[in-house]
């Protein structure tokens, strides 16, 4: 099987050649090759993530797609996998950088997930088929991602993550950087706190990185008829995870009746859960009442 | 001279009529059995000669061939010893042998002539009332056992009360069967203190019979609650506790001075059971620990870990209530009709979710732990319910609601839902339909969630379900890192 490639001479991306070391040609599965040259933004980080993690990769993916823009990331476990799965979920596009040939999935077990990628976004390598994937040349995989993105968000990084060395490509190729702020106690954020000590932009909300870029979030409408219960449980989890017997109890709510609140929230994208404890989502600011 | 006696060999739930048969000739002193006999059978010789020596009666010095017919049907384990030595005193006409006719028997023999008791006596008791014997000469220990099947029962202690008895010397003490079954008892409810939504999640649970999976770090209380919940089941109709009892008495687990399997069974076999063990098999088919469960509680404490194919073998008794073993001899049939609660950590070294240490886990194997359970399997689980890692100020807290409390409401829901289940009412039925196109959400799990919510309508005594109950049971769907 032969697969389509764009090289320097034909439909090159031109962000992509401001590398200084530009892959002589890329290799692409999926879409039209003209996905490489729309606004796209990096969403990277640890392959061990925490939930926090996952949840802030999807969502923020989800926003970005959401508004037009295509997700790039590099088809790894944990935050790379959520990005991707958050812009399918959005129905928008996303690419996929591998770190081996064009023809392999890697890891194995996304194989499905680069699947749905290619259906409509690109899956691209500038490695031939045939190669197989080796620990030195995902570093080179990430000046790919880092040149591709106009700019490039970092959510959860250990300290000597691979997120860092595609922020050290976008920083070098004098793109934005954006950081998510994490617990200073996790091990899991000190790649990005550090990050943000040197400068990059803390990433709040989806609509930051959209203004830099120009862009304006898709409107999103709060469903009007948010039962006062589940006003008084989205308060609550403004002030940080809860599980649901903490909710019972700070609510004198009953299971049953929290599940079923918790289910609404769930259902209008307020709040999202993972291992049975439930966050408040991201991209918007904490409810009025907590505002003031 | 020849005589017989009746007996019955098990076959899968089955007994099947045996008639042991003992021929004393002249010739050099010898001692044969043939018709199939296993090697405990074989070995009752020996057992039937210490025996019937113990029991001051006379080894006759012929050439005795005892013959298990039909010869063809294989004979297992050491319940012939009383039948082969009472045929054998027949022939000899120690007891006469047209009394011995009149009843069947079961049994094995000590050393000393004491009658043990042995797997099945249910069973073979129900084939020998069918078979039009009222009288089943059995273990004094199994007599009660015996009793539950409608025969009387004629209790045994030793080989000498046998003899003596059919010679019309002895009468043996009446058994009063156990026909009732009990309500509750057990674990309580009340010991779990805190986990509201676990709590809440059980009771679902026993009221729908749904298979449930409980989720999180070690020490939570996964296993503790799932305990309780043969506690808070609806307690057994009598044919339901014994059909319990058959299967129970035919696998050997039956407790001492407790005939009758009254409440329901909770059964939690270690991860490192064999799937024969636990779908039952072997070469006389025996019933495994789904079979054992039936009517109660299966607990598989720490799912990943079992092997795989022990956990594929769940599939069959899962969809069909039921196991099916086929051997070259026939098939058996097992009844499997549990409640399936599994456990799991979140991760392999147990520390996700809780917030007090640092999960070590890498990605590799976060996946393979999650890909230990097939999606078929998850499929099985219509609630999957995260148990957090309760903080300090839960542990204080009053002792939760009891057991019986929690079965007062289980029971007239489970009433219910047997009657008529509720149905889904038009805006609940809108609600699931947004589900399925926001959520994660199959068409499988759609159908879970719509059991789940009827079950929930049941316990708020409603005939439809409202969105609010849809929206309850949405709560508890497989998560994604499950189901993708």
């Amino acid at each position: 099987m032969t697969y389509a490639s764009v090289t320097r001479r034909r439909g090159y991306p031109p962000l992509l050649a401001e590398l200084h070391d530009p892959p002589a040609r890329l290799y692409l599965r999926g879409g039209p090759p003209e996905i490489l040259a729309l606004p796209a933004v990096a969403v990277v980080g640890a392959r061990s993530c925490s939930p926090y993690g996952a949840q802030v990769a999807r969502e923020l993916a989800q926003a970005l797609a959401a508004a037009g823009v295509v997700v790039v990331s590099g088809l790894a476990r944990g935050v790379d996998a959520e990005a991707h799965r958050g812009a399918l979920a959005a129905g928008g596009l996303t690419i996929a950088v591998l770190g081996c040939g064009i023809d392999r999935d890697y890891p194995r077990a996304h194989a499905e997930l680069a699947r749905r990628i290619a259906q409509d976004g690109l899956v691209v390598s500038e490695y031939p088929p045939g190669v197989e994937p080796s620990p030195w040349r995902f570093p080179a995989r990430n000046r790919i991602i880092a040149g591709l993105a106009r700019a490039t968000v970092v959510v959860e990084a250990r300290e000597r993550s691979g997120a860092l060395i595609t922020a050290d490509f976008a920083l070098e190729l004098g793109r934005d950087v954006f950081a998510t702020p994490g617990e200073i106690t996790s091990a899991l954020s000190a790649g990005t706190n550090d990050l943000l000590r040197q400068g990059a932009t803390p990433l709040l909300s989806p609509e930051d990185i959209l203004e830099t870029l120009g862009l304006e979030a898709a409107p999103q409408t709060l469903p009007d008829g948010l039962s006062p219960k589940a006003r008084a449980v989205l308060e609550r989890l403004s002030d940080g995870a809860r599980t649901l017997d903490e909710l019972v109890r700070a609510t004198e709510m009953d299971s049953a009746g929290a599940a079923a609140v918790l289910t609404e929230l769930e259902l209008a994208g307020l709040i999202a859960v993972a291992d049975g404890v439930y966050r408040r989502a991201t991209g918007r600011g904490p409810p009025k009442a907590v505002r003031s | 001279m020849l005589a017989r006696a009746i007996t019955h060999a098990l076959v899968g739930l089955e007994a099947r009529r045996v008639e042991v048969e003992a021929h004393l000739q002249r010739g050099v002193p010898a001692f044969a059995i043939v018709g199939l006999p296993d090697k405990a059978c074989q070995e009752a010789k020996e057992r039937v000669r210490s025996g019937i020596a113990s029991a001051e009666l006379e080894w006759p010095l012929r050439r005795i061939t005892v013959n298990l017919a039909p010869a063809g049907l294989r004979k297992e384990g050491s319940g012939y010893d009383l039948p082969i030595a009472l045929a054998v005193l027949a022939a000899s006409q120690q007891i006469p042998p047209e009394r011995l006719a009149e009843h069947a028997a079961v049994g094995e023999l000590a050393l000393d002539g004491r009658v043990r008791p042995v797997p099945g006596i249910i069973v073979a008791a129900e084939a020998a009332r069918r078979a039009g014997l009222v009288r089943l000469l059995c273990p004094h220990e199994s007599a009660p056992e015996a009793a539950l099947a409608g025969v009387e029962p004629v209790p045994l202690r030793h080989l000498a009360e046998a003899g003596a008895y059919l010679r019309g010397r002895f009468q043996p003490d009446a058994v009063e069967p156990a026909k009732s079954v009990a309500n509750g008892g057990g674990l309580d409810l009340a010991d779990v203190r805190g986990q509201e939504r676990a709590r809440r999640a059980l009771e679902i649970v026993a009221a729908g019979r749904h298979n449930v999976l409980l989720a999180g770090p070690p020490g939570t209380g996964k296993t503790m609650l799932s305990r309780r919940l043969p506690g808070i089941l609806p307690p057994l109709t009598l044919d339901q506790a014994l059909e319990a009892t058959r299967i129970h008495s035919v696998a050997g687990v039956l407790p001492a001075g407790r005939p009758l399997v009254d409440r329901p069974p909770f059964r939690a076999p270690h991860h490192t059971a064999s799937a024969a063990s636990v779908v039952g098999g072997g070469p006389g088919p025996r019933p495994g620990e789904v079979s054992l469960a039936h009517h109660g509680v299966l607990l598989l404490d720490e799912m990943p870990e079992f092997h795989r194919p022990v956990l594929e073998a769940l599939r069959q008794p899962l969809e069909d209530g039921v196991v099916s073993i086929a051997r070259v001899a026939g098939q058996a049939l097992f009844p499997a009709r549990f409640v399936l609660v599994g456990t799991m950590n979140l991760c392999p070294c147990g520390a996700r979710g809780d917030p007090a240490v640092e999960c070590t886990c890498t990605p590799q194997k976060l996946a393979a732990y999650g890909g230990k359970l097939s999606r078929a399997l998850v499929d099985r689980f219509d609630l999957v319910v995260h148990m957090p890692r309760p903080r300090g100020v839960e542990l204080d807290m009053r002792p939760g609601e009891a057991s019986r409390v929690v079965r007062a409401r289980v029971v007239p829901a489970a009433q219910q839902l047997g009657r008529k289940r509720p149905r889904l009412a038009a805006d609940a039925r809108a609600l699931l339909t947004r589900a399925v196109d926001t959520l994660p959400l199959s068409a499988r799990g759609r159908a879970r969630v719509a059991r789940v919510a009827a079950t929930v309508a049941a316990l708020a005594a409603e005939e439809e379900i409202a969105p609010a109950h849809v929206a309850e049971a949405l709560s508890y769907r497989a998560p994604r890192e499950l189901v993708s």
